[in-house]
């Protein structure tokens, strides 16, 4: 059943909410700046709780069922982190007070400053960046700053493995950077051969993500980096895939010089239908004075009964600001939760686990479908949704009918360099009997596209709606609601 | 797959009509199946402004693409097709009617480099396999 | 911990991978670098995480335990108890973007009206899905201008009264820009320029100019005449707006902005300490293509029934990678749906109260701070619900002798504007009551004695 739109639920009159008079004498209003119509829904408290609530039912979450989305991280999402963060010591704090009156917030931020530094072997680290692209955008004009700081003006490329995630070279060109794509191997490692060729002194670095979009972790993984600094570059870490990580190994200490962490895939905080994220960024010894500020320091250093006063650094070469404040605040409450949650023998435990399940879920579906890079995979991998003698059937037509059977359809159609590939994550906080049941319904699915394809070309059938008119969409291009007379 | 044989043909997808001294470029039959619907036509170029061979003319969006359609020949921009963005689905149901650019060539030995009909289609068919 | 397996389950997954321990499972891992003692502090349960967290949270002074007068970009606003209780909802904040649209129908229509919403409220005709914040959402605006000129324009002009913030990250962001300069208009006599100095800075190679509404020091002023100067020379205008002032003043739209940017924490979202918050960014149909972030879109199913998508994907970085204008893929989603939640739930005429509220309340400090020897408001222009003050002593200890009373007093301007050294930027919002404001009014007077 189609929902109607708030502005059409909307009823002269109606109000939701009401504020009190004004407990001041009024001023004189500025006639020559006030509207005169203000185009916005006339709904009572309970319309508004009514719509919301059953336009929600139309969703898909974790709450509700199982997300296998590769690089998605879709783990279980705490709820002790959203009470965490409603703290009202937390939520109630303006960004611009004076530090004395925020301790408790730069306490934990610089707490997890400091647990992030330990967890990924980097010496430094700036909370700002509120997502991973914009993590992504931070490490990259940093291998900048860095280069131009030296005088190297002559490092004008990026490498970049095809399999990366579009964000990648994106931020690579917003940062002013040339994108050389550089091969995957047949074992679904970088193309060392390839990599050696062309690093020279017009590379000012090279984007890794690893374990890559393919799950694997890559074989030659020191080599590379050695490459890279050898040629005079450094690399920047795409920490999308740290769940596969975590205390098992330190992209730091693997001799990454850049890397951003997604808050909102390894550490729990909650995907909110497209945001907010976080995207912390940590850097080795030599890239510290470039991190974008202000970053929580220990202003007054503490003493016997005092505990420290933080207060704000900006890094003597700082690329610049790169939003307003300080970064994602009430995502760092839960991720903060999160590690003191788990210590650190329970972040090794997620690791495990995580790679564990995709695993298990591999060896569940190899004879099903068909595995290009077939090895021991950390936390995700990649099949083909397509077969030969099934030519019809793509991966999407695999992904709608996996809605049939009530599970999220993985990420599709990426990385780039697998034909029709579905790539999935099943985390660390989901059981054996979900992955089962997952597997089940794929192999099901396998079987219908050879036998009934037409149940898959036409699914998704027991959705609210179904396949839905893009062209339409991108053509006719209605993007806000229609106002009824 | 529709391959007119009064056209010429360039390995980026893109076809051409030679009339004198002045080419009149668009996408291939071949081409507009890869792209699927059309939703978005925008041109990088204005007449009178000099383009180099190779270098993007437009710039073709669909639901799950988007595609720069280059010029394989260099010269002056003489005339864009003005109403095509208005009528888009042209480019996936007319794709030899729906021309992009005319463009008056500078280096008309460049037209050496492009392929016929024929062989346009071979290539074409090895590419599928 | 979230774990469910047991032991027995973890050993048949084991060998049904066909290996005998978890180890095995890392053997690509460099041996030298594998498995790290990491000294964090052990694992806390549930029960000892939150009381530990409690106590942090009381190390902090709040809105809650201090009269609130500081603005400056992030404004102490009431949020209704049902904006919360439909956020908390699990189908909402714990779902992932829309990309499979049959089953995230809740996420699309939310944002779909949130477009709405904002386009109306701004009086443009299309809204974009969120930016991280206003800052970031100005800087967008700078690289659509560069984009949409082919970089052929090579300057981008920055009104001196646009939130501090808000320019640096527009710096940061477009050094990677060959070919584009970035211009505030500076005037040594009258630092907090106006927009009337804007003017002569326009010329044909001006790709943008970025004003601000009600600016920085709160105050509102009629654009017209600008922006019809900027588009004489073919330049675009951005105007960063407050949207809860939009309650009450015309909407930029309306003096014939192009792009409308501002920041959406004052609709329904905290404080917390300066994030999440939401970045607005709308404009006019004809610059859509050249917007970054999400779109969603309405149309149909195969049964003709309404539904909504993510549309002009085509744009975004997953499909034109190192062509896309902008790398941006997560974005604000559920702090979207807060501010369509509050909007819809305030509506037409809530809107109206709350922002007269701010203003009625503003006006009423100001005049009280006027009659206080040793303070001078500027007041010569219209504004909103922030005004500028000089004081007689400096900020620093003037806001501690506020502390002293339990006040939070307003944002020291000396901070990013030098020659603004004690002058205090104050805010007042529909959250200060009358006994509030008295009472900064007397402890200001204290000072002025010592």
């Amino acid at each position: 059943m189609t929902e109607s739109t708030i502005y059409e639920i909307s009823s002269p009159g109606r109000m939701g909410f009401r504020y009190p008079k004004p407990d001041v004498p009024v001023s004189a209003l500025p006639e020559a700046f006030v509207r005169e119509d203000l185009p916005l829904p006339e709904l009572s408290e309970l319309d508004v709780i009514r719509h919301f609530t059953n336009i929600s039912k139309n969703n898909y979450s974790i709450d509700g069922g199982f997300y296998p989305l590769g690089s998605c991280t879709m783990k279980y999402n705490p709820k002790i982190n959203e009470e965490a963060a409603r703290l009202p010591g937390f939520a109630f704090t303006h960004p611009l007070q004076p530090i004395e009156t925020v301790q408790g917030n730069l306490t934990l931020m610089y707490q997890l400053q400091e647990w992030l530094k330990e967890i990924s072997g980097f010496k430094a680290i700036s909370l700002q960046p509120s997502a991973g692209a914009q993590g992504e955008m931070v490490g990259v004009m940093i291998i900048r700053a860095y280069h131009k700081e030296r005088g190297d003006h002559s490092r004008t490329r990026i490498l970049i493995p095809d399999s990366a995630h579009g964000t990648n070279p994106a931020s690579s060109a917003m940062s002013g950077f040339e994108v050389v794509n550089v091969p995957t191997d047949s074992q679904g490692d970088v193309d060392v051969t390839t990599l050696r060729a062309v690093c020279n002194e017009q590379v000012a670095g090279l984007m890794l993500t690893n374990p890559n979009t393919l799950g694997l972790f890559d074989k030659n993984v020191l080599e590379v980096i050695e490459i890279v600094h050898q040629a005079g570059g450094l690399v920047y870490g795409d920490g999308a895939n740290l769940n596969a990580l975590l205390g098992i190994t330190r992209p730091g200490d693997l001799g990454i010089d850049v890397m951003h962490f997604n808050l909102h895939k390894t550490f729990s905080t909650p995907h909110g239908g497209g945001g907010p994220g976080s995207g912390p960024v940590g850097v080795a010894d030599q890239l510290a004075d470039f991190l974008p500020g202000p970053i929580v320091a220990i202003v007054e250093e503490e003493t016997d009964n005092v505990p420290p006063l933080y207060g704000y650094y900006n890094p003597p070469k700082s690329i610049g600001r790169v939003k307003a404040f300080f970064g994602q605040f009430g995502m760092m409450v839960r991720a903060y939760t999160y590690i003191s949650m788990h210590g650190p023998d329970g972040l090794r435990k997620i690791a495990e686990y995580a790679v564990l399940n995709a695993n298990y879920l591999l060896s569940q579906l190899r004879s099903t479908y068909h595995v290009p890079y077939d090895r021991i995979c950390m936390h995700e991998f990649v099949v083909e949704g397509n077969w030969e003698d099934a030519p019809e059937v793509h991966a999407l037509d695999i992904a709608k009918r996996l809605m049939d059977y009530k599970f999220h359809p993985p990420t599709n159609y990426f990385p780039l360099i697998v034909h029709e590939a579905l790539m999935i994550e099943p985390t660390e906080t989901e059981s054996l009997q979900t992955m089962d049941a997952f597997a089940d319904a794929l192999i099901k699915i396998a079987e219908e596209a050879h036998s009934t394809p037409a149940l898959l070309k036409e699914a998704p059938h027991f959705t609210p709606v179904g396949r839905l008119d893009e062209v339409k969409a991108a053509r006719d291009l209605v993007l806000c609601c229609s106002i009824p007379d | 797959m529709n391959v007119p044989s009064n056209l010429k043909y360039a390995d980026t997808d893109e076809w051409i009509l030679v009339e004198g001294k002045v080419a009149t470029i668009g996408i291939s039959d071949y081409a507009q199946s890869q792209l699927s619907d059309i939703v978005y036509v925008e041109f990088k170029v204005e007449v009178g402004e000099n383009i180099k061979k190779n270098s993007a003319c437009v710039t073709l969006e669909s639901v799950k693409a988007a595609a720069d359609v280059n010029s394989p020949l260099s010269g002056k921009v003489v005339g864009v097709n003005e109403d095509l963005p208005q009528s888009m689905e042209m480019i996936n149901s007319d794709p030899y009617k729906a021309w992009m650019v005319k463009i008056e060539l500078t280096s008309p030995t460049e037209l050496d480099n492009l392929m016929n009909a024929a062989s346009y289609q071979t290539y074409c068919t090895e590419r599928s396999h | 911990m979230f774990i469910p397996h047991s032991r027995a389950e973890k050993e048949t997954m084991l060998k049904a991978i066909g290996v005998n321990s978890l180890e095995d499972l890392f053997q690509d891992v460099p041996e030298p670098f594998r498995f790290p003692k990491l000294d964090l502090p052990p694992a806390l349960t549930e029960m000892e995480a939150i009381a530990e967290l409690q106590d942090i949270s009381k190390a902090n002074k709040t809105t809650h335990d201090m009269a609130c007068f500081l603005g400056a970009g992030a404004y102490n606003h009431y949020i209704p108890a049902a904006v919360d209780s439909l956020l908390r909802r699990g189908e909402f904040y714990t779902a992932y973007t829309p990309y499979q649209p049959e089953i995230s129908q809740g996420t699309l229509q939310a944002i779909f009206e949130y477009q709405s919403l904002i386009a109306n409220l701004t009086g443009m005709e299309a809204c974009n899905a969120s930016h991280y914040d206003g800052a970031t959402a100005t800087a967008e605006a700078g690289i659509l201008a560069y984009h949409y000129f082919r970089r052929k324009r090579s300057r981008i002009i920055v009104s001196p009264s646009v939130h501090p913030h808000y320019r640096q990250t527009l710096v940061t962001y477009l050094c990677g820009y060959q070919n584009l300069s970035i211009l505030e208009a500076q005037s040594a006599e009258n630092p907090i320029g106006e927009p009337r100095s804007l003017l002569s800075l326009l010329d044909a190679d001006t790709a943008l100019v970025i004003v601000q509404y009600p600016d920085f020091f709160g105050r509102i002023y009629d654009y017209t005449a600008l922006i019809k100067a900027a588009h004489e020379f073919g330049a675009l205008v951005a105007v960063v707006c407050n949207p809860l002032a939009l309650g009450l003043l015309k909407a930029p739209g309306e003096y014939g902005a192009d792009i409308v940017v501002g920041e959406g924490q004052s609709l329904g979202i905290p404080l917390s300490f300066g994030g999440p918050y939401l970045g607005l960014f709308a404009t006019r149909k004809d610059l859509i293509r050249k917007v970054a972030g999400r779109l969603v879109g309405e149309t149909v199913d195969a049964q003709g029934r309404r539904g909504y998508v993510l549309t002009l994907t085509a744009r975004e970085q997953h499909i034109r990678r190192e062509k896309a204008t902008s790398n941006i893929c997560t974005n604000q989603g559920l702090m979207a749906l807060a501010s369509a939640i509050y909007l819809s739930l305030v509506g037409k005429q809530g809107l109206r109260q709350v922002a007269e509220l701010c203003y009625h309340k503003a006006h009423y400090a100001s005049q009280k701070i006027a009659g206080i020897p040793g303070y001078k408001v500027y007041s010569e222009q219209s504004f909103f619900h922030e005004f500028v003050i000089s004081c007689p002593t400096s900020i620093e200890e003037i806001t501690s002798h506020l502390l002293d009373h339990g006040i939070l007093g307003g944002y020291d301007l000396g901070n990013d504007y030098p020659a603004l050294k004690n002058h205090m930027l104050i805010a007042v919002t529909e959250m200060n009551t009358c006994e509030e404001i008295d009472l900064l009014c007397d402890v200001l007077q204290e000072v002025s004695y010592d």
